[in-house]
């Protein structure tokens, strides 16, 4: 607790909060410099976007290198902010980097799209921009009121534009469902936090944890504890769609813009992760021995439930939904491996798992956002027959997002499997890592339904497809994410290393957990 | 050259299709020329290794090593590693010779995709060389895996009426069984960082390591590899996948697939599943299932052959029949029985592969491969049925021709161990010659009844030509198969040393290293045989340094020796690697070498406390 509590806003605060004070005032910007464009300059909005998200981008550099330059020089980094409420530690950072390039791939595919469905306003850059500040909040946030706020202010703009196609009926209702599935879980949640609060007196996932050691130690099951634990459980599952609290995630999928469809799977989907990981592994860490069966139980539902799913869709994006539940599956099992203090291999795993996948999946959207053309709806699995004919380099680098997501190596996704399975083997969980890779076999089925489709059944349509700069640029980035993270892991392997606080040898996150 | 021609016989292939992309596709001749001349090349760049590893063959260990442990991603501990011993260089070798063969025989057979055709098969290759030279499990993983890829597509892009079903069934299958292997290869690569702290994937370590793992662990690891390479053999009951994707694969995929890529499950079973767990191998009941497996796989697949009435659904399960007496072999588990073994599969990827294509030639010009559609071929074909009946014959294993050099070796090895097993497999050879000469009779002899049939056109140069290196192989090794066996021999002969160290005579029937040149090119055989020299071997342990050198060993070092030779092993990466970072390729070279040196001084002192 650095600043003093007599000044409420110091200049670390400035400073640590500096990325999203930018894609604020960015997003401000957009809304008013909307209203004075014409309809033919709309992609000024895009690019604007674009710009607030290389500021903030330059920003969290500049923490980055202060945070780099700190511990070169042995001093300590000034990472709590807010009188501890914002904690902008290695952990944040690398989610920070993660949320803005996830959006930021999320804008290029959606310049054009956005044209074609003539739904090309403002506000949909500005919504993005504020979600990317509520993710930030999430993954920085050391205070339940914090990560509370930036879990609303995520939500309430993905809510949004998943209804952002207004004269669609399919978003309309994905919204509405959405909507309501997301407050539920919500009020879930922010009940099973306020009942922590009420156990502990405090809102400081640090200070939770150290009152919670003390509860445990005296009445190790007390039902208030528990109860509190379910609901918070509940509410941070639904976010992320895990099986049983994943209905919402097909239809909200199905009816969202695509390049939307791809964002939420991405980056909302990691901002989830990144609060879960804070309060379980902060917060809640001296109720692990509660939540881990928990989990099992819910990670096995997740893969059984996500792949199978997955197996019978006829809709590209719901296929991709379901798939994206069975990851889910596979990224809790890392967190039941590890707790961060013996073995901390599983929370790395989830951490590649999410970088890989924000590459692979959006590639893999980007791919189905170009299917989208005049008359042409394009996310069934007829729409991508013959793509191959039509444009055969997005079908190639389709084919090589589908077996990144399969996990067939030298592609990126395999890393995140991997991280998976060798926590699992070490801390010697074998029957789960056995059912793991079991389901990665049935994952590969319907992902090669979408390459046999693309790749060896005729076109069902003669319509083209053209590919906008924006989105070749979208595809070659996923696509050198996708092939390079495969191919040379080693430099992202040590940037989430030291993201995690962990070093050469060591099994402890001792820089991140205090 | 020397020092990388590991890595330009595995790349070469790669060029050719990084080429073909920049080709118009509409080229369709400059695509084939192309695709040709590297599948030649491919061959001509393995050429060197021939006289090259025939002066090395009695080195004990990997050969022609390049790229160090490690470098490839330190932070997990793979690395690019490449080298060959005996056995693999005969893998390569065949590879190499089939790959050419198979893209020059689908010249015709394939016109549409033509360029996909080609940058997929060349990628294939690369995949399949890759599986045998790879020093570093890792690396070998990431092979065996991305190989599935290209093999799908051509199955699935180019195959018959079934294509679909036929490709997914094989990737799903081959996958499921590396899944596991996948896990079994972590859990070694976890137990070595138990009992030495360092994490490595690089192979001689895990021979080192894995065969300390006990009990039930082993059991189940043993298993979950054998499902890996059992599927890819495939064995009995596991071979169902590959009569289907035989059947839709386009020829030159049949060639391929027959020829290169089952070799890949049973050189799993020999390079890693029998060193990582010699005492499973051996344990009565584990080793009697596989032998059990390996008889039924022979006998079923010949009687299944003989009902065939599609020609090569017939070749195909010949092939599992066949593949029966490769895995018999291995777990004969004598080195008669290992060096049959894997003188069969190049036999069977001679044979085999000459089968595809002949059923494709026929295929080609008629476009039915139902058996009773043919009669009387021989005579509007003559060249083509002489050609046929001398591959027919290689393939049922008749004297002079190399089938019946390898069946034999194997029977032999088999009955010494135990006689009930090599009578259960004889039944195998006369069934071959059963369902091929019966095959023959119904396809070449009598009338020509099929009006169809009447105008056959015969073998082409181009086809003859893709016969000719074949047939000319099944002779060399039909009348004269002496430098095979003793390419092998020094392979085999550690290999069963590692698995039953107390097998009698084999330091007598191995001059190693004893008669070895003094002045070797190769750094790292050099050190092996300093390693050689430096430990006091106990009781009956092999005379060579061996791949699985330390296994051999692992009689005298214990735990804390491990420990010392892999902190040697680190000492030594560590100082190469602030040293090497600007050294050229003869500095990493040696230096790679190197470790296994100091670590063998280490060893050496801790055997002489």
């Amino acid at each position: 607790m650095t600043t003093s509590l007599t000044q409420y806003f110091s200049s670390t605060d400035y400073l640590l909060s500096l990325p999203m004070l930018l894609l604020t005032l960015f997003a401000l910007g957009i809304l008013l410099i909307d209203l004075l464009l014409p309809a033919q300059w709309k992609r000024i909005n895009a690019i604007t976007a674009l710009m607030g998200l290389a500021f903030s981008a330059a920003a969290v550099g500049k923490l980055h290198w202060a945070y780099h330059v700190a511990q070169q020089k042995g001093l300590g980094f000034v990472d709590t902010g807010f009188m501890g409420t914002l904690l902008v530690d290695p952990f944040a950072l690398y989610f920070f980097y993660l949320f803005l390039a996830g959006a930021a791939i999320a804008v290029l595919m959606s310049m054009r799209y956005l044209e074609i469905e003539q739904e090309n306003h403002g506000e949909f850059y500005a919504l993005l921009l504020f979600s990317v500040v509520g993710m930030m909040c999430m993954a920085a946030g050391y205070d339940i009121v914090l990560l509370f706020i930036g879990l609303e202010l995520m939500a309430i703009s993905t809510y949004v534009l998943v209804g952002f196609l207004r004269r669609d009926k399919r978003s309309n209702e994905a919204a509405l469902k959405y909507l309501l599935l997301g407050a539920f879980s919500s009020g879930i949640f922010a009940y099973g936090l306020s009942l922590f609060y009420g156990l502990t007196g405090t809102t400081n996932l640090g200070k939770i944890a150290a009152g919670l050691q003390q509860i445990i130690a005296t009445r190790p099951t007390d039902p208030v504890v528990i109860f509190a634990l379910l609901a918070t459980t509940t509410g941070l599952l639904f976010k992320i769609a895990a099986v049983p609290f994943h209905q919402w995630a097909p239809d909200a999928y199905e009816g969202a813009p695509t390049s939307i469809t791809g964002f939420m799977s991405v980056a909302v989907k990691a901002a989830g992760w990144a609060m879960l990981l804070r309060i379980f592994l902060f917060g809640l860490y001296p109720l692990r021995s509660m939540y881990v069966p928990l989990l099992i139980f819910v990670s096995i539902a997740t893969m059984t439930g996500g792949n199978l799913a997955a197996i019978t869709q006829t809709n590209l994006k719901r296929l991709l939904a379901y798939s994206s539940i069975a990851h889910v599956g596979y990224m809790l099992l890392g967190l039941i491996a590890s707790d961060g203090q013996t073995n901390s291999t599983g929370i790395m795993a989830i951490l590649i798992y999410l970088l890989v996948y924000t590459f692979m999946n959006l590639g893999a959207f980007a791919v189905i956002t170009s299917l989208r053309r005049r008359n042409i709806i394009g996310d069934e699995i007829d729409d991508i027959a013959g793509l191959y004919f039509k444009a055969p380099t997005e079908a190639i680098l389709m084919l090589v997002f589908l077996l990144s997501l399969a996990g067939i190596p030298p592609l990126a996704g395999f890393w995140g499997k991997y991280f998976i399975f060798l926590s699992l083997i070490q801390t010697g969980h074998y029957a789960l890592a056995s059912i793991a890779v079991l389901y990665a076999v049935i994952g590969l089925y319907y992902y090669m339904r979408i390459a046999n489709a693309m790749l060896i059944r005729q076109p069902v349509e003669a319509e083209p497809v053209r590919i906008s700069p924006s989105m070749t640029l979208a595809l070659t980035v996923t696509a050198i994410g996708t092939i390079g993270i495969g191919l040379f892991p080693n430099f992202f392997i040590n940037a989430v290393n030291w993201s995690l606080g962990i070093t050469q040898g060591s099994h402890h996150m001792a820089a991140l957990l205090r | 050259m020397y020092n990388h021609i590991l890595s330009i016989v595995l790349f070469t292939p790669l060029v050719g299709a990084a080429l073909l992309l920049l080709v118009p596709k509409e080229n369709k001749d400059a695509i084939r020329w192309i695709a040709n001349i590297f599948g030649f090349l491919g061959f001509a760049v393995s050429l060197p290794l021939v006289p090259w590893f025939w002066a090395a063959k009695e080195r004990a260990g990997f050969q022609f090593v390049e790229g160090a442990p490690n470098n490839w991603i330190p932070t997990i501990g793979a690395g690019y590693v490449l080298g060959i011993d005996g056995i693999s260089f005969l893998l390569i070798m065949l590879t190499t010779v089939l790959g050419a063969i198979s893209i020059l025989s689908s010249w015709n057979a394939i016109q549409d995709r033509v360029k996909e055709y080609y940058i997929w098969f060349l990628a294939l290759q690369t995949g399949m060389l890759g599986v045998f030279m790879a020093n570093d499990m890792f690396l070998f993983f990431v092979f065996w895996e991305a190989m599935l890829v290209p093999m799908y597509l051509l199955i699935g892009i180019w195959g018959g009426p079934r294509k679909l079903y036929a490709a997914i069934k094989f990737f799903l299958y081959t996958l499921f069984g590396s899944v596991l292997m996948l896990l079994g290869i972590l859990f070694l690569y976890f137990h070595h960082h138990t009992l030495t702290g360092v994490y490595t994937f690089y192979l001689p370590d895990l021979y080192a390591t894995a065969p300390k793992i006990g009990g039930h662990a082993a059991i189940w690891l043993f298993f979950a590899f054998f499902l890996g390479f059992a599927i890819k053999v495939p064995m009995f009951p596991f071979h169902t996948w590959l009569p289907d994707a035989h059947v839709e694969a386009p020829t030159a995929g049949s060639v391929i697939l027959a020829g290169v890529l089952l070799k890949m499950g049973t050189y799993g079973l020999i390079r890693f599943s029998l060193p990582f767990f010699p005492a499973v191998a051996m344990t009565p009941w584990v080793r009697q299932f596989m032998i059990v497996l390996s008889l039924i796989g022979i006998i079923y697949g010949a009687l299944v052959s003989l009902m065939q009435k599609d020609m090569k659904k017939l070749v195909a399960y010949s092939s599992v029949s066949h593949l029966g007496f490769c895995t018999l072999g291995i777990f004969a588990l004598s080195p008669l029985g290992l060096s049959g073994s894997v003188l069969q599969q190049i036999n069977h990827g001679i044979s085999t592969g000459a089968l595809f294509l002949i059923v494709g030639i026929l295929y080609e010009r008629r476009h039915t491969r139902e058996i009773n559609e043919y009669g009387g071929i021989s005579n509007v074909m003559p060249l083509y049925a002489t050609i046929t009946l001398i591959m027919f014959m290689s393939s049922m294993g008749l004297p002079l021709l190399n089938g019946f050099v390898g069946e034999f070796t194997i029977l032999q090895g088999t009955f010494m161990e135990n006689k009930v097993w090599a009578a259960w497999a004889v039944p195998g050879v006369i069934l071959a010659a059963a369902y091929l000469l019966w095959l023959y009779q119904r396809v070449f002899f009598g009338p020509v009844n099929n009006p169809k049939n009447e105008k056959l056109l015969d073998l082409s140069g181009r086809e003859l030509a893709t016969f000719v290196p074949l047939i000319a192989l099944a002779f060399w090794i039909g009348l004269y198969p002496k430098p095979f066996f003793q390419i092998l021999s020094t392979p085999v002969n550690n290999l069963v040393a590692t698995v039953r160290p107390d097998y009698p005579g084999l330091n007598a029937n191995k001059p190693v290293v004893a008669t070895q040149p003094a002045a070797t090119p190769q750094p790292v055989t050099t050190s092996l045989k300093t390693q050689e020299s430096v430990i006091p071997t106990e009781g009956v342990s092999p005379s060579g340094g061996t791949c699985c050198a330390s296994v051999a060993h692992t009689s005298s070092p214990d735990k804390q020796v491990l420990r010392l030779r892999a902190r040697a092993t680190r000492e030594v990466r560590e100082s190469q690697k602030q040293a090497g970072r600007s050294a050229q390729d003869d500095t990493v070279r040696i230096s790679a070498a190197t470790p296994t040196n100091s670590a063998n001084a280490q060893l050496a002192l801790a055997n002489a406390k």
